[in-house]
């Protein structure tokens, strides 16, 4: 916010206050979508003006309206559109969701001023994404591979470890290549105060936090910097990515928070209530937040987005999983199953896909034998779930020996390369290795998905013997 | 023009409210505000007039200036379209990008959408003579626009007279008069290039009916569901489930001379993928960039919402125009659902009564305005041709519900749905096109095609008979496993597995399989075909379908939409088949 802008107008005429709306008597030149600040006797609070005509305009408040009485309380209009002041500085900083400090430190010196919104990037700009992120989650990276450029979320639920995960990812996230500069920007949106602890903390502890950018807007924040907070976070992440050249990776968490109070601010405009009360805008305000991940040609930098949502009763068909769905290029699912069994993290990856990981792996990217690796390890595992559904019925007995192999490998799967520990960062090579050294328990002619050459090259027997006789 | 400036009176997101605008029309383009923004006047209510702006609003002030323009919403039509990539306003996105030196699209930046300064290779057409009489849709001249595409310059509709000039061979800009048309006193100009509103369907002389199938070159959509040229298809689906892939593969190999792909509310890294993939490919059957015979409209999600009603009007216009050329041209929509949402925002501002879930009552008026554009017909204008459109729109319904207001209002204009199975598409079947629920109503038109190549009628039916007796029993499997059940029942599952994954998955990501010509789909099913009557005699005389199961022959089926047609022409497929013969032949004999 330019709150040195001097403000031109202001006006004490408010005819009636509805939630977090005020209704306020327009006086002339009102800018749709321009700030305005609400003085209360000693403190402020900012709006927006959400609708305009001759006669009236309609402010969404970004805080509590107790205390404001018409009449009394003084509206004023900047005549600008948020903004939040963005600078290279940002980096190693902990802000709210306007950007401005809640670490202790000093106010970002702006090298800019930067609407909140955005631009659309121009389509015929963009390049498809190709390159790989290495989250050093073995799960992730080979089954699920996140690309630059990409936006991919984690469908998760109450109770499952997704900020765990999160951390993790902003601990260990790395891009390969010399010369390449990778940033996290993390988001957090209506946590809870145990939650905002945990974040802190950790942010705190990591020596990742000099290429880290945290925000937070906890639960008592106010619904407006709610709604504004993945909007600050992206903006400080493109000022970088395409100002700078590097490679931004973008994890907003809970974004089912955020849907919450979009609903709210729907409801207090009493606006018609699209599929479960949710606006009948959400689609497309969610993608002005995702949208924003791409890759162009002429710049350097790339912006990724990996938003963290929880589903309302595990239930994907609810409408934030679901028109996140569709926006996003595929998603991570947790599995509530997989957790039971103690297994972090617990990736349901049938239900899984990462739409644009088969442009970001193989040679020079990951590693040659990558693509047969995932396919191999997919099939072999549908196989096993197929059988442990089949031994459920007809009994263990009666599986063959072949059909036991495969068991053991569900089990190695989901225990030793799946399961890996929260500290624990593995190589997209030490990800695929394991990948072979469970799949080496099967028997050879039951790896059809991978060429004889790669085998040679790549299974732990020949490797072995490579090895051996130099 | 009677109008009169107005003045805004409300801003309301995308909607404006202006005051003063007498002499307004509905539907007439307005410029809002100081920069001129782009906008619609979607309703006349008193002396206020409802605007829907196309570009972002924030910042407009009550009283700016209204500014109304005397026309409709129009597109610009003539040489420079193919190869293009435009928003929903037919602004050309590479070159605002290089007008702008931006990599973001901002506002209020105006760009003509075909170029001014490029001269295109003008042929006269050498059957028009000076003093000859001349009437809408008479072929003038000619212009190579792509080596694909032949450009056919044509007098507009509404102009007639006598051919008083035209201008001989030799290069020419689209604003230079390349005929002049002259009625009593009255003169006209024929340029290259001709405006057209894109909320009204462009004349032709007649409709004409379905005849023959437009191939896209998906087994499961040519042979099980096939569309006719001029036909309309719906394509709903959860996400995920192969909607955009599907138009993709659409756009890339149908059998028509010209493409158009629009991505109205969708995503911008899968405009550029397709983008990125037509400049690479080359048209199986003529060997060149698919480019060379395609139109992009990229509205992407995060682009204005009101503009993506324009690209799909902008799609079916550039579509009809080039239909009147005579050619067969298809035209997909990505997503219908997304328009379909942006007319639900506007209306709900508008303070319109509500329909079900919110949408306008009109909402099923407009998706037929839009389908019924697409059909084959005879053109107008001389030589006689006739030119066909055809539309896939996909639908995106919430939780893949189709019982969702899109979804049910389409099915109404429609005559192929192709339903998208979530459960398929999680199980890797793809494409994910539920082979229960989908139809095709052209089967009637498009049969002597298919019968001239197989016996397609009786293959296709047998094939939808098998997969609905596999559905039937399945009920049974999962209670007994399906060791128990008698061998005839047994054999129907293994060929229905076998039409399953070898003939109706078809892997867009492989290469060789991504499309797939009609003769290479009759000699699949031919294959497996034969290898069904086969096991059935085998059966009859005592064999078990565990030991059909395991014949070589089996595999190599699985291995056909591997090959390329040549391949399988060139003994691949008689080599099969004899397999399959001698397999049979031993597994008796033994
Ligand atoms: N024919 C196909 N061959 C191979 N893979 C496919 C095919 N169709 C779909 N897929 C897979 O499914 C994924 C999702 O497909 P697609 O993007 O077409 O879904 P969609 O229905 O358009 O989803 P949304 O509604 O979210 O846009 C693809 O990224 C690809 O991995
Ligand atoms: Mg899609």
């Amino acid at each position: 916010m330019t709150l040195e802008s001097l403000y031109v107008k202001s006006t004490k005429q408010i005819f009636g206050v509805r939630g977090s709306l005020l209704f306020v008597k327009a006086i002339g030149g009102i800018r749709y979508g321009e700030i305005v600040e609400v003085s209360l006797d000693g403190t402020s609070i900012l709006g927006q003006v959400i609708d305009v005509s001759r006669d009236i305009a309609v402010v969404q408040v970004f805080g509590s309206t107790a205390g404001i009485t018409p009449g009394l309380t003084t509206v004023k209009f900047y005549g600008e559109t948020i903004k939040i002041p963005a600078s290279i500085d940002m980096l190693g900083r902990i802000l709210d969701g306007l950007a401005r400090p809640i670490d202790g430190g000093p106010q970002i010196i702006p090298e800019d001023y930067l609407d909140i919104h955005g631009n659309a990037l121009n389509p015929a700009l963009r390049i498809p994404p190709s390159e790989p992120i290495e989250t050093g989650i073995s799960v992730l990276d080979s089954l699920l591979t996140l690309v630059r450029g990409q936006k991919l979320p984690i469908f998760s639920g109450s109770g499952l470890p997704h900020n765990r995960i999160a951390m993790q990812i902003v601990r260990q996230a790395a891009v390969r290549g010399s010369g390449e500069k990778f940033v996290v920007v993390f988001g957090a949106i209506g946590v809870t105060y145990e939650e905002a602890a945990y974040f802190l903390n950790e942010l705190r502890s990591m020596g990742a936090l000099d290429r880290t950018i945290a925000f937070i807007a906890p639960a008592s924040a106010s619904t407006v910097e709610k709604l504004a907070l993945p909007r600050t976070a992206l903006t400080a992440a493109e000022f970088i990515a395409w100002n700078y050249d590097m490679h931004v990776l973008t994890i907003l968490t809970d974004m089912t928070n955020y849907a919450e109070s979009l609903r709210e601010i729907s409801a207090a405009r009493e606006e018609v209530p699209g599929r479960r009360g949710y606006p009948g805008y959400m689609y497309t305000d969610l993608a002005t937040i995702y949208e924003r991940a791409g890759r162009v040609s002429t710049k350097k930098g790339s912006m990724t987005i990996m938003p963290i949502l929880t589903m309302p009763d595990d239930d994907i068909t609810h409408p934030i999983p679901d028109l996140t769905g569709y926006i996003t290029e595929g998603q991570i699912v947790l599995s509530r199953d997989i957790w039971r069994k103690g297994i972090y993290p617990p990736v349901d990856v049938f239900l899984s896909l990462s739409r644009l990981m088969k442009e970001g792996i193989g040679k020079d990217k990951t590693r040659e034998d990558h693509r047969e690796v995932f396919s191999q390890l997919i099939s072999a595992y549908a196989e096993a779930q197929y059988l442990r559904e089949l031994s459920a019925i007809v009994g263990l007995e009666s599986l063959t020996p072949r059909d036991k192999k495969y068991l053991e490998f569900a089990d190695l799967f989901e225990r030793k390369f799946m399961n890996q520990g929260e500290y624990e960062r593995r190589s997209f090579e030490q990800t695929l290795d394991i990948g072979w050294e469970i799949l080496s328990i099967l028997p050879e002619d039951e790896l059809k998905q991978i060429s004889p050459q790669t085998l040679k090259k790549f299974h732990p027997r020949y490797r072995f013997e490579v090895e051996g006789r130099k | 023009m009677s109008s009169r400036v107005g003045r805004i009176y409300r801003i309301s997101g995308p909607l404006v409210v202006a005051e003063g605008l007498a002499g307004v029309m509905m539907y007439e383009v307005v410029r809002v505000g100081e920069e001129g923004l782009i906008g619609e006047v979607i309703a006349i209510r008193g002396d206020r007039t409802f605007i829907q702006v196309y570009e972002e609003t924030s910042g407009l002030t009550v009283g700016e200036k209204v500014v109304p323009t005397g026309k409709p919403l129009s597109a610009e039509l003539g040489p420079g379209l193919i190869g293009s990539i435009y928003d929903g306003l037919q602004r050309p996105e590479k070159e605002i990008g290089v007008k702008t030196g931006s990599i973001f699209i901002e506002r209020g930046v105006s760009v003509p959408p075909l170029r001014r300064e490029v001269k295109w290779s003008f042929e006269k057409n050498r059957e028009i003579k000076l003093g000859d009489k001349i009437a809408p849709g008479d072929i003038v001249g000619f212009v190579k626009e792509t080596p694909l595409v032949l450009h056919k310059i044509m007098v507009p509709p509404e102009v007639g007279g006598y051919v008083k000039w035209i201008a001989d061979d030799g290069d020419y800009t689209i604003e230079d008069s390349v005929a002049i048309v002259s009625l009593g006193d009255r003169e006209y100009e024929v340029k290259m290039y001709q405006p057209w509103p894109i909320r009204r369907p462009r004349p032709h002389s007649e409709k004409l009916g379905p005849i023959e199938p437009l191939i896209t070159g998906i087994r499961v959509i040519d042979y099980m569901f096939p569309i006719a040229k001029g036909g309309k298809a719906a394509i709903p689906g959860g996400f995920g489930t192969g909607k955009t892939v599907a138009l993709q593969e659409i756009t890339k190999w149908s059998h028509a001379d010209i493409a158009i792909y629009v991505g109205c509310g969708e995503r911008g890294n899968e405009m550029s993928d397709a983008l990125t993939s037509f400049m690479k490919l080359l048209d199986p059957r003529r060997g060149r960039l698919m480019m060379e015979r395609s139109v992009f409209i990229a509205n992407t999600s995060n682009m204005p919402v009101a503009a993506r009603e324009t690209s799909v009007f902008l799609g079916v216009t550039i579509g009809e125009y080039f239909r009147d050329m005579g050619y067969d041209v298809v035209m997909v929509a990505d997503s219908t659902s997304r328009w379909a949402e942006a007319m639900r925002e506007i209306s709900g501002r508008m303070e319109e009564m509500p329909g079900e879930e919110g949408f306008p009552a009109y909402l099923s008026s407009r998706l037929a305005e839009f389908y019924e554009r697409a059909g084959r017909v005879k053109v107008l204008g001389r030589p006689e041709r006739s030119g066909s459109l055809t539309i896939f729109g996909a639908v995106s319904p919430p939780g893949g519900d189709f019982s969702e207001p899109v979804v049910r209002s389409t099915v109404r204009y429609v005559q192929c749905f192709y339903a998208l199975d979530y459960g398929l598409a999680t199980r890797r079947h793809f494409p994910a096109i539920n082979w229960l629920m989908s139809y095709s109503l052209y089967i009637d038109f498009v049969k002597a095609y298919w019968n001239k190549l197989s016996r397609w009628s009786e293959y296709r039916e047998t094939a939808l008979k098998i997969l609905q007796r596999e559905a039937e029993l399945s009920d049974i499997v999962r209670l007994v496993g399906p060791e128990a059940l008698p061998e005839e029942d047994k054999l129907t599952l293994e060929i229905s597995r076998m039409i399953r994954e070898d003939f109706l998955q078809q892997s867009a990501l492989n290469p060789v399989d991504s499309y797939s010509p009609p003769e290479k789909d009759v000699m699949i099913m031919e294959a497996v075909m034969e290898f069904y009557r086969l096991a059935g005699r085998a059966l009859m005389k005592g064999v078990t379908v565990a030991r059909v199961r395991e014949l070589k022959s089996r595999t190599l089926i699985a291995q056909m939409k591997y090959y390329t047609l040549e391949q399988l022409k060139s003994g691949v497929f008689e080599n099969i088949v004899n397999s399959i013969r001698s397999d049979f032949k031993e597994l008796l004999g033994g």
